[in-house]
């Protein structure tokens, strides 16, 4: 901090040893309050509007018909299962940024059996097909970077967005192969008329994903709460010397998770291919895979925590862009009110896990 | 036909960009912090740069523009934005000692996000009349080029023909590998990068040098995005259009294992890798072209597949890379 040698700092940080529950949590209100506060001071200076009627626009964006609710919990159940694929490679400190390909790989398995079998099997094999392949095409595209990983220790972070960007050129390839009409360089819904490969309503078309979403959370909190595989994951997260020392396989169990954590992201691809848009693009994803890193980290890689920070990113961005409708402004406001928001709240750890102790004039220890 | 020397110039201008934000990205990481936010700090030195110059063309509106001012008020914006973007990054992750993968990751969504934001809807929140960002007149300073590179033949089209901001960034990738190899602060640098417990115990300013590194960088990679608007792509602002250089910036890095003289020639060719599609024959499969367009980003794992297999010590990234330090904490 300040000159040592001339005089005492003033303040002094140290690490608390435990906090309590509700101080934490009165701690992250606090910041996500600030952080609101800001975000209207910000809309407010670039609409003119007063406050209280930006956070009704913001509210109605979100939740303003029946409609609007439905799609925003589709929305968050999606941004919650891209959450919790990439929770347990984070929990063992693997920094997997790959989500974005990983989805698309998923999309691109599922989009290829509803393209290529069409007419050729019966509805429910091709389902089941498509939910097998892109289960598969995901884990496959998340344990390539886990395998150099395990290997040759190379750098997750840079290996996975690579990933990505391979990713997201085969599906600009197999766009532009399977385009419709020839030319567009869009693919369109695909079997609009004959619907198959179209993944089941339940109830209405919303539902299914919410379905998928809480099933798996429920079994991720099982998964990293209760089972051997979990356990492993957290002894090598805090140290692969202890894990190694107490007789795990680091290797296998990177390859183990990235296989998992690829395998839910292309699930969620599976979702929207098949459940929700009926066709692929590059952006289908949509930086979900990068969105999804945050969630996890902010909810400290906790299931259940994820679905509060999951629904909190996808409000804000349903309300901004609703906003951005109203004062015909561009659709990226949504972007800056969510980086607004994760800069309070990632600067808001700090004062959970350290505490600022102002020195007073008599000398305490000080070292 | 496949032409060397209207190829390489078309390379150089790709490239400038992902030198100035490797450069920056080098030098944050010397000091132990893996800034993910650089696409987002590119997105915020253009946008700056563009505000800046557009708010000058307005207020001359249809008049001659000062040349000097013309440069200076987006490159001193530029400059700003970027700054600024280095600060948040330097306060959450050295001072709050925040997750640098999170914080970076948050920079990103916002810098993308405000280049868009503010590129999509300057004209409206300025109340100006014109249908689409187009500063063709600062433009055409920024890309000036040195007088006798038409006068030359195809020596001056390989090395005269680019715009200053293309010989500001060798020189600056330059100047950077010096201070990082031969002088002293670069060698208290790479100490804090490599191990800031032993450099703080040697009175080395931990702190310090993490800012004005991280603040440094970020700086030079704002300038890349400068570059990209007002001489690549003529000082016309289409969102979305700088795409993933960000990211490529940060392969970079690895793919010159923290060497910014290295980085003059590898962004080179990384520029050359990035427009090959559109000298590779597909003749009426106009899909292959997609599947050349992957070719820089398999080459990039390939490269850092392969330095991680070698494993040199000497090629190895800083070894705090992307963990924060806390004094106490031992």
């Amino acid at each position: 901090m300040a000159k040592n040698k001339i005089k005492e700092p003033r303040y002094h940080i140290v690490k608390r040893t435990e906090i309590s529950a509700s101080k934490a949590w009165i701690i992250r209100a606090a910041a996500l309050l600030s952080a609101l506060v800001v975000c209207g001071i910000v809309t407010m200076v670039c609409t003119g509007d007063n406050p209280i009627s930006i956070f009704a626009t913001i509210f109605k964006g979100a939740f303003g018909t029946q409609r609007k609710t439905w799609i925003t919990f589709q929305y968050v159940a999606i941004l919650l299962i891209i959450s919790l694929a990439l929770t347990p490679a984070f929990k063992m400190q693997f920094w997997n940024v790959g989500g974005e390909g990983q989805v698309l790989m998923g999309g691109l398995a599922a989009a290829a059996c509803m393209i290529t079998l069409d007419g050729k099997l019966p509805n429910a094999v091709v389902i089941i097909l498509m939910i097998l392949t892109s289960i598969l095409a995901g884990a496959v595209w998340g344990v390539i970077p886990a395998l150099f990983k395990a290997k040759w220790n190379t750098n997750e972070t840079l290996s996975t967005l690579m990933m990505n960007y391979i990713a997201t050129q085969l599906v600009a390839y197999f766009t532009i192969v399977w385009e419709v009409p020839k030319g567009s360089g869009k693919i369109g819904i695909i079997n609009q008329n004959s619907n198959i490969g179209w993944l089941p309503n339940i109830g209405n078309k919303y539902l299914l994903s919410i379905l998928v979403a809480v099933l798996v959370t429920v079994s991720m909190y099982i998964y990293l709460k209760y089972t051997k595989h979990g356990y492993e994951i957290a002894v090598v997260g805090e140290s692969q010397n202890t894990a190694r020392y107490v007789g795990i396989s680091v290797e296998k169990v990177i390859i183990r998770t990235m296989l998992l954590s690829g395998a839910i992201c292309g699930l969620a691809g599976l979702l929207l291919v098949g459940g929700i848009n009926h066709t692929i693009t590059t952006t289908i994803s949509d930086g979900q895979g990068f969105t999804g890193v945050m969630v996890s980290w902010l909810a400290k890689f906790n299931p259940i925590g994820m679905i509060f920070t999951s629904l909190l990113i996808i409000f804000m961005d349903r309300g901004a862009s609703e906003i951005s409708t109203a004062f015909e402004l561009n659709q990226s406001f949504a972007d800056i009110l969510t980086g607004i928001i994760l800069f309070f709240i990632i600067g808001c750890e700090f004062f959970i896990r350290y505490q600022i102790n102002v020195k007073k004039d008599s000398g305490k220890e000080n070292a | 036909m496949f032409s060397l020397v209207a190829f390489i110039p078309r390379a150089v201008q790709q490239s400038v960009p992902l030198l100035l934000g490797s450069t920056g990205e080098t030098i944050t990481e010397k000091s132990g912090n893996l800034n993910l936010g650089i696409p987002g700090v590119m997105y915020v030195g253009a946008i700056s740069g563009v505000i800046g110059s557009f708010f000058y063309e307005q207020s001359v509106a249809g008049g001659e523009l000062n040349g000097f001012l013309a440069v200076f008020i987006p490159l001193v914006c530029s400059l700003i934005g970027s700054l600024l973007m280095g600060l948040l990054y330097c306060f959450l992750t050295v001072t709050l000692r925040a997750n640098q993968n999170v914080t970076g990751l948050a920079m990103t969504t916002f810098g993308i996000g405000f280049g868009n934001f503010f590129g999509g809807s300057l004209i409206k929140l300025a109340g100006a009349d014109v249908p689409s960002i187009s500063l063709s007149a600062t433009s055409a300073y920024f890309s000036k080029t040195l007088p006798f590179a038409n006068s030359t033949g195809w020596i001056g089209k390989l090395l005269f023909s680019y715009g200053f901001l293309a010989y500001v960034a060798i020189i600056i990738a330059l100047i950077a590998a010096f201070i990082l190899k031969k002088t002293r602060i670069g060698l208290q640098l790479r100490a804090v990068g490599e191990d800031p417990a032993t450099a703080d115990a040697a009175g080395i300013d931990v702190t310090k040098y993490k800012y004005v590194s991280t603040c440094l960088g970020c700086m030079i990679a704002g300038l890349g995005g400068l570059y990209y608007v007002m001489d690549y792509a003529c000082g016309v602002w289409s969102n979305d259009a700088f795409g993933d250089r960000g990211w490529l910036a940060i392969a970079l890095v690895i793919f010159t294992i923290w060497k910014p003289d290295i980085g003059i020639f590898s962004s080179i060719l990384f520029g050359g890798l990035y427009i090959l599609y559109l000298y590779l024959p597909s003749g009426t499969h106009t899909e292959y072209k997609e599947l050349y367009k992957m070719i820089p980003y398999i080459v990039t794992l390939v490269v850092l597949v392969i330095t991680s297999m070698r494993n040199q010590r000497e090629n190895q990234p800083p070894k705090s890379l992307g963990t924060n330090y806390f004094r106490e904490e031992r």
